[in-house]
């Protein structure tokens, strides 16, 4: 275990171009529209099937569809239709952020209380109400968790950027790696596992603060 | 498509083999790792939470980290299958232990009760009643376990041998999208066959979930 590239004060400098800081922020910029693109894809398509019931064997199937499909393929894909740029990763990373985020909104929609959504409609609110005042609140632990599985994977595909020359944390790896350089190699797996759990950490702690508190018992 | 696929038969081939072998040999090594793990995670509470911790964890680290750092910790060849084989298990048991613990867990104690008061021991009482019990919820993991492992497989390429994640790399070098299009569309068929087949093992060897 060499972490000597890890620790180099040298590679933790901030404005050092392939440097660790400034690969964690193109890694992070990656992942960041990525999910931004799978939510405004996603979620109102998963919101519109759990709150209608249409189509919903679309969201059940999305998921494993999504699964089976590899990144690296699509990725490779998408550059040779479309050449090289941050275009063809975000698409492909967009497509594995889809489904966790898709399925799980329906799944949020589908399992809450019905006889909460009838009340609402009792009270004399409009679906358009309902669904935003009542149903997306009750589906939020849910999609959180959705949407949390989606940031794990993306933090750590993005490092297949890499492999088709853009930045990222990727880059101590395949770079490392041409070079022989395994303790750079390692400085990038401890690195991106560090910011998995960070990333995830940071997205328990915006689920407690936006989940409402009458559902924290359940 | 059809011509990339007649010309290049035999390459493809190999690849698809090779792909099958990686993917689901961890699949089964995996399966027999959590078995018992997961078993323990339930019969000591205590070890329940670390244990899933650790899993978590793990499963974060990303595959073509795992697939260039192995050959490190292991002494293995960069070039060797068994570090592919290593990493896709790490994985399927981060995933399946989980899986195991939760549908043991989630047996009615009743059940249990019953068993126990039927006089049987503990490992039959595993064997015979908690287990069938849990399949539902374990070949469930299972299911993701395998399709996940049979769309990592490729991220293997990058280093040099990953089944059909190979045509990936040479189609993207080439320039050359035909073989990335068979990478693609067999590695997905591959995918959905070993899905449906756990599927249908899981109607079988469950008939009694049906009738509910």
């Amino acid at each position: 275990m060499n972490l000597s590239y890890l620790t180099d004060p040298a590679h933790w400098d901030l404005s050092a171009p392939g440097g660790i800081p400034q690969l964690i922020l193109s890694h992070l910029g990656y992942t960041a529209l990525a999910l931004l693109l799978g939510v405004i894809i996603a979620l109102p398509v998963g919101l519109y099937i759990g709150h209608t019931g249409k189509g919903s064997f679309i969201a059940i199937n999305a998921g494993n569809a999504g699964r089976s499909l590899p990144t690296l393929g699509l990725l490779m894909l998408m550059v040779t239709l479309l050449g090289l740029g941050l275009l063809p990763v975000l698409i492909a990373l967009t497509v594995l952020v889809i489904p966790p985020i898709l399925t799980s909104a329906y799944a949020g929609m589908r399992t809450l209380d019905h006889r909460v959504v009838d009340a609402a409609r009792g009270m004399g609110m409009r679906s358009w109400q309902v669904l935003t005042r009542v149903e997306l609140p009750m589906a939020l632990p849910v999609l959180m968790s959705g949407f949390r599985n989606a940031a794990l994977q993306v933090v750590a595909t993005a490092t297949v950027a890499a492999a088709v020359g853009l930045g990222g944390l990727g880059r101590l790896l395949i770079d490392g790696l041409a070079v022989n350089d395994y303790s750079r190699v390692l400085a990038g797996a401890v690195v991106v596992a560090g910011l998995a759990v960070l990333v995830d950490l940071f997205l328990a702690l915006i689920q407690r603060w936006i989940v409402s508190p009458g559902l924290k018992g359940s | 498509m059809i011509q990339y696929l007649r010309n290049n038969s035999e390459i493809v081939w190999l690849a698809l083999q090779e792909h099958l072998y990686l993917a689901l040999l961890p699949v089964l090594l995996g399966f027999a790792i959590s078995l018992p793990l997961g078993y323990l995670a339930v019969r000591f509470p205590r070890l329940y939470h670390p244990l899933i911790n650790t899993f978590g964890v793990l499963y974060s680290i990303p595959s073509l980290a795992l697939f260039v750092f192995l050959p490190v910790l292991l002494g293995t060849k960069v070039l060797s299958p068994v570090n592919i084989v290593v990493a896709l298990t790490i994985y399927t048991v981060a995933l399946l232990a989980r899986t195991v613990a939760d549908g043991l867990r989630a047996v009615d104690p009743v059940v249990i009760q019953a068993a126990t008061a039927m006089g049987y021991r503990r490992l039959r009482r595993l064997t015979a009643v908690e287990l069938p019990i849990a399949l539902p919820v374990i070949l469930a993991g299972l299911r993701v376990a395998t399709v996940s492992n049979i769309s990592l497989v490729s991220v293997g390429s990058l280093i040099g041998i990953g089944g059909l994640g190979q045509l990936f790399t040479r189609g993207f070098q080439l320039f050359y999208i035909e073989p990335i299009l068979v990478g693609i569309i067999l590695s997905v068929l591959l995918a959905g066959l070993a899905d449906l087949i756990i599927v249908l093992v899981q109607r079988a060897i469950t008939p009694w979930t049906r009738a509910a």
